[in-house]
């Protein structure tokens, strides 16, 4: 393998057309005749909508049509959530795309405005006359569970989406009543916005004539959008082709098919010429999907020496006013079947309400469950060492799961792939130099200053998943990948895969995969994604499964091609095919490997098809659908350094280092760039971001002016390494890397915040950690002393 | 976010703007825009007309002139903090400045549309009013100069009257050895001013204070005055203990009902610890003198 194939850190060539604003968006793309839809959203969470009229909208300047929900009755269904829970009691509300008698979440859509310009589009919008009658608003996922609370859909009692649970290994409520000792905590998993750069836009062309539909749209899975849209909308699926362009981000937000979606599809079928629809910044605070949203009640129970023996919880999740594509496997699937974190723990209890709320509906959000579960793991393996004075170094130490290298069961009913957690934990605290900074700290608290250090430790499930246990756990779709290699007759190579990468970096990877399998220069190979009439079917781009799942079946369609071509190779240097050997794109038989034939070489031969061997088809290309046999577990242990200044309650982070093992780097700098993104976004959660509702279900941090993303002047250098521990199940060994820093750095840096404060006697602070509930968190424990 | 309908005016000189705004009285004055489009795009604003001044070169000058520091209205932040004059001569401004946003704010946002705009999480108003400047406002209402204390009326509003234009800032310069700095707690997603401390402190040849102007903004609808503060400094050595004790008085220029809060930070813990970042204002500023 040549050095700059796989595992290489060459630069991304999504790059230059990113950084040169060159890359065409859904809202760069005009087609002729094109209008433009403005969606109006109900200012209010919770009313009866009595009457609308829409008059004088439809005199204004430039204005088409405007539909509200009596002319969608009957054309387009309700947005169907895809992600139906088992064993849970699931009741989904049914979501109208365009509300019918009641909107439920500030931002639910009333009426659409189709016009010449957007501006008119959006002018005519005042003109709408809805009139309203007020509801009671509920907010909270644990109070909208309250008996009395405002209920928001008449069919569904109690509010109550599903109540789900996970039960394994031994008996929990023995657990409990037998341990040496028990920690509890009750942890806010607050709202969070996720700001992908691009905001949601949809571009709908439906041609009469031949009843075909061609969308754009900001999607992380334009195969799964194909398939929702052709049982919303009633197109066929085969006169329906969707694009995914240039995608400016996703994190969870671009998996769901939305209300927008399919009413810009819906103008654009009734009025018979393009229209798009690109949603305001406002619009897409209100109306894209959220992320977390948890109230956890969590205990865990330990011997005298730190040994834990259970593990019990249960959480409140709030799901928004209707349920998303995907949210019901959020909090369930993908966070309690991961309680038991890179811990033997021998019994785990837990129970998960998923309650509807005056809310902007909630989806996956970066990481998607697993930072929800490794926070409360991480949390309460901390406050165990605070109970038994023990270091969390140590007390992590003494729970691991020892080293594997092919499976382990947890008794959540996973298994987990391979995993070296002391390895991981080790490398960590060599590389940060922890002892040392144990001893800073106490000279620091001498002088009254408040550091902190915080460790997470962790394990995360992604790379979703078996298509088999799709089924099983009500996902209504599968979770193979697939990949279509195609050798021209010059030697270059199409890719054409479909996943749908959106910023990841796979254009790049997925070449350096072709490249170590067949020996081409990443240079002649290109990654086509993100159209469906020219990429085979596949799940999309989500739960770090692109290369996880994606590459696997790219690897496994190279050795197609490769198995082919030593055939034609064995044909055209008169050898046998058990003679011959392969190496770096060159074929030859056993011991002469000066006459030998290329890749190339085999590649044109193949294309021509002069001599072909015998019953050999014409061609250089494979594809393959790949179903993996496992998800991936990637893991890593990460280290947090915060001061606090006591006076302001302000919050310094001041180191960060990250061991990460995501088995095998295709490319290592892809993988760094992974991490830092990861990381600074769960350190968000920690320190900063949090969508608010006041209580009447209003947005507060409706803009940027108030919503805090992170900024790199609040961030130290983030120190990157990496054990290697291969997955036995994946062709190329490899995890995913997507979501993993996100998963490991919000506990990383809160117990950091809490190991700082211990001297002040505070043991829990509300995320986000900002300057005020630090300072009164450290007040209110002075007054309690 | 799409801004409701206006007419636009291009003005090339003061006197043209004036008699815009006199002929369409509905209009609003357009400078760097970076308070003024983000209302428009929100739509919480709906001028019929906007009538740009950015283009007049004459309101974007900092000069000095016979005891004053005289800053034309249209002058950038980023001019302000790169300006070797202020940097030495009126430390504060510079600095606050340079604490504005971030560089493409910085660039385009202008000292006279902030000061006109007067957002109480604005940082330019407290270190205006520090420096005992004077605001010169011409047009509608007649010319005049009008010093911080009547200009800054209350939340977001000024003397600046219908058809009037602020065209530039006085600042007085002091000959003795002096001191100025401004601290802010900035807002994590607006970076506006939390708190805002202006401090500027004058010295006689001894190192004992002569004179200290001491005030905050950010979390006051206007910029408020800490004169307990300032009486304190007056006469001591400027040493931490005393710059310490005097910050404590910090509590005093605050009437509580005036202190501002919001979901990220309440008007109780603002007025708490508002005085660390006046004690580091003072900090600075001692440091400075000599
Ligand atoms: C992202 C962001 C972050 C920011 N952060 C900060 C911060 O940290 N600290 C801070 O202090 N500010 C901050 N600002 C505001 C910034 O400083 C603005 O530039 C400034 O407040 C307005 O100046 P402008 O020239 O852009 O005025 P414009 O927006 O053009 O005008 C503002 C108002 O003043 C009026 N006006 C303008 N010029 C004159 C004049 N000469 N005479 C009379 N009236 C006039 C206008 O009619 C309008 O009503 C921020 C703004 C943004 C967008």
């Amino acid at each position: 393998m040549s050095a700059s194939t796989f595992g290489s850190g060459i630069r991304r060539r999504e790059d230059p057309r990113l950084i040169t604003g060159t890359a065409t968006y859904t809202d760069d793309i005009v087609l002729p005749g094109m209008l433009h839809a403005a969606m109006l959203r109900s200012p209010f969470a919770h009313a009866r909508i009595t009457s609308i009229d829409t008059s004088a909208a439809a005199e204004a300047p430039g204005v088409v049509a405007v539909y509200t929900g009596a002319d969608t009755e009957g054309e387009i269904g309700p947005a169907p959530c895809a992600w139906l829970l088992p064993d849970s009691g699931l009741s989904i509300a049914d979501y109208h795309c365009i509300a019918k008698d009641t909107a439920r979440y500030v931002g639910d859509i009333v009426a659409v405005v189709v016009a010449e310009s957007p501006h008119q589009a959006y002018d005519a919008l005042d003109l709408i006359d809805v009139d309203y009658d007020m509801l009671d608003a509920i907010v909270e996922p644990k109070e909208s569970a309250a008996e009395g609370a405002p209920q928001l859909h008449a069919e569904i009692e109690g509010n109550q989406a599903f109540h789900w649970t996970v039960t394994g290994g031994g008996d929990i409520g023995e657990a409990f009543e037998s341990a040496a000792v028990v920690v509890k905590e009750t942890i806010v998993q607050q709202r969070l916005i996720p700001n992908a750069m691009e905001p949601r836009a949809a571009l709908a062309s439906y041609t009469q004539a031949t009843g075909e539909l061609t969308l754009w749209n900001t999607t992380q899975n334009p195969h799964i959008v194909r398939f929702l849209m052709s049982l919303v909308v009633g197109i066929p699926e085969d006169r329906l082709r969707v694009i995914a362009p240039e995608v400016g981000g996703g994190f969870g937000s671009k998996i769901a098919v939305y209300p927008a979606d399919f009413i810009t599809v819906f103008c654009s079928k009734k009025l018979g010429v393009p229209v798009k629809w690109v949603e305001t910044r406002s619009e897409n605070y209100q109306a894209t999907t959220h992320g977390r949203d948890h109230v956890q009640e969590i205990e865990l129970a330990a011997t005298s020496d730190g040994k834990i023996v259970g593990l019990r919880a249960t959480v409140w999740a709030g799901m928004g006013a209707y349920l998303s594509t995907a949210a019901p496997g959020i909090p369930t699937i993908l966070h309690g079947l991961m309680l038991s974190g890179v811990y033997d723990i021998p019994a785990i209890h837990e129970d998960v309400y998923g309650l509807y709320t005056n809310t902007t509906p909630v989806e996956a959000y970066r990481g998607a469950g697993r930072p929800e579960a490794t926070f409360m793991v991480e949390r309460l393996v901390d406050l165990l060492a605070a109970k038994l004075d023990i270091d969390p170094a140590e007390v992590r130490r003494r729970n691991f799961i020892p080293k594997f290298d092919n499976g382990h069961d947890v008794v959540t009913g996973l298994t987990y792939d391979s995993g070296d957690y002391d390895g991981a934990l080790t490398k960590l605290l060599d590389k940060a130099g922890y002892d040392q900074l144990r001893e800073e700290q106490v000279e620091a608290r001498k002088q009254g200053r408040y550091i902190g250090l915080g460790l997470s430790t962790y394990v995360e499930i992604c790379g979703l998943g078996p298509s088999q246990v799709a089924g099983a756990i009500g996902f209504q779709g599968g979770l193979w990948e697939s990949a279509i290699v195609r050798f021209h007759p010059s030697g270059k190579v199409n890719v054409m895969i479909g996943a749908s990468p959106h910023g990841q970096g796979e254009e790049t990877t997925f070449a350096q995969i072709i490249a170590g399998e067949l020996g081409v220069s990443p240079d002649d190979v290109k990654v086509i994604h993100g159209d469906t009439d020219n990429t085979p079917m596949g799940w999309g781009t989500y739960g770090s499964r692109t290369t996880a799942v994606g590459g696997a079946a790219l690897a496994l369609a190279a050795r197609k091609i490769r198995d082919k071509a030593k055939v034609i190779a064995a044909h055209l240097l008169e050898a046998a095919v058990e003679d011959m050997e392969y190496e770096d794109g060159k074929f030859f038989v056993k011991g002469s490997p000066d006459s030998s034939k290329t890749i190339q070489d085999i590649a044109l031969m193949a294309n021509v098809a002069w001599n072909m061997p015998e019953g050999v088809e014409a061609g250089l290309e494979a594809t393959t659908f790949y179903d993996p046999p496992n998800f991936v577990f990637p893991y890593g242990a990460h280290l947090a350094r915060v001061e606090v200044d006591a006076e302001t309650g302000s919050v310094t982070l001041q180191r960060y280092v990250a061991v990460d093992d995501c088995g095998p780097q295709i490319n290592p700098v892809i993988v760094e760039g992974q991490v830092h993104g990861g990381i600074v976004q769960g350190i968000g959660q920690a320190l900063w971001e949090e969508g608010v509702y006041d209580e009447d279900g209003q947005l507060l941090t409706g803009t940027m002016l108030d919503y805090a993303i992170p900024r790199a002047d609040g961030l130290p250098d983030i120190e990157v390494h990496s054990t290697v521990t291969p997955s036995p199940h994946h062709p190329l060994g490899v995890k995913g890397i997507g979501e993993a820093g996100t998963i490991a750095s919000t506990a990383a840096v809160y117990n950091a915040v809490i190991d700082a404060l211990q001297p002040l006697g505070v043991s829990s602070v509300r995320m986000p950690l900002t300057p005020e509930r630090v300072w009164r968190s450290i007040q209110a424990a002075q007054e309690d002393n | 976010m799409f801004a409701p309908q206006f007419d636009y005016y291009r003005a090339g000189s003061v006197a043209e703007a004036a008699a815009l705004l006199a002929e369409h009285p509905e209009a609003k004055l357009l400078a760097g825009g970076h308070s003024l489009i983000p209302l428009l795009k929100l739509r919480l604003a709906a001028p019929s007309a906007l009538v740009d001044i950015g283009r007049i070169d004459s309101l974007r000058s900092i000069r000095e002139e016979s005891g004053t520091i005289e800053i034309g209205a249209l002058t950038t932040h980023s001019e302000l903090a790169s300006s070797e004059l202020l940097r030495s001569r009126a430390t504060a401004l510079a600095e606050a400045a340079g604490m504005i946003g971030d560089p493409a704010v910085r660039n385009r946002g202008t000292i006279g549309g902030n000061v006109a705009h007067a957002d109480p999480a604005s940082d330019l108003p407290a270190v205006l009013a520090c420096l005992g400047a004077e605001f010169r406002v011409t047009g509608g209402n007649g010319d005049r100069s009008v010093g911080a204390s009547d200009f800054f009326e209350g939340l977001m509003s000024t003397a600046i009257g219908e058809g009037d234009i602020l065209t530039s800032i006085g600042i007085p310069t002091v000959d003795s050895a002096c001191g100025s700095a401004y601290a802010k707690f900035a807002h994590p997603a607006s970076r506006y001013a939390v708190i805002g401390a202006a401090a500027a402190l004058v010295v006689d040849e001894d190192g004992s204070c002569t004179c200290a102007s001491v005030t905050l903004g950010g979390l006051v609808p206007a910029p408020v005055r800490a004169t307990a503060v300032e009486e304190a400094l007056v006469g001591t050595r400027l040493d931490a203990a005393a710059i310490a004790s005097a910050s404590g008085l910090t509590g005093d220029a605050l009437d509580a009902d005036d202190v501002l809060g919001d979901v990220y930070a309440s008007a109780e813990y603002r007025r708490s610890v508002a005085q660390v970042w006046v004690q580091r204002a003072l900090s600075s500023a001692a440091a400075r003198c000599g």
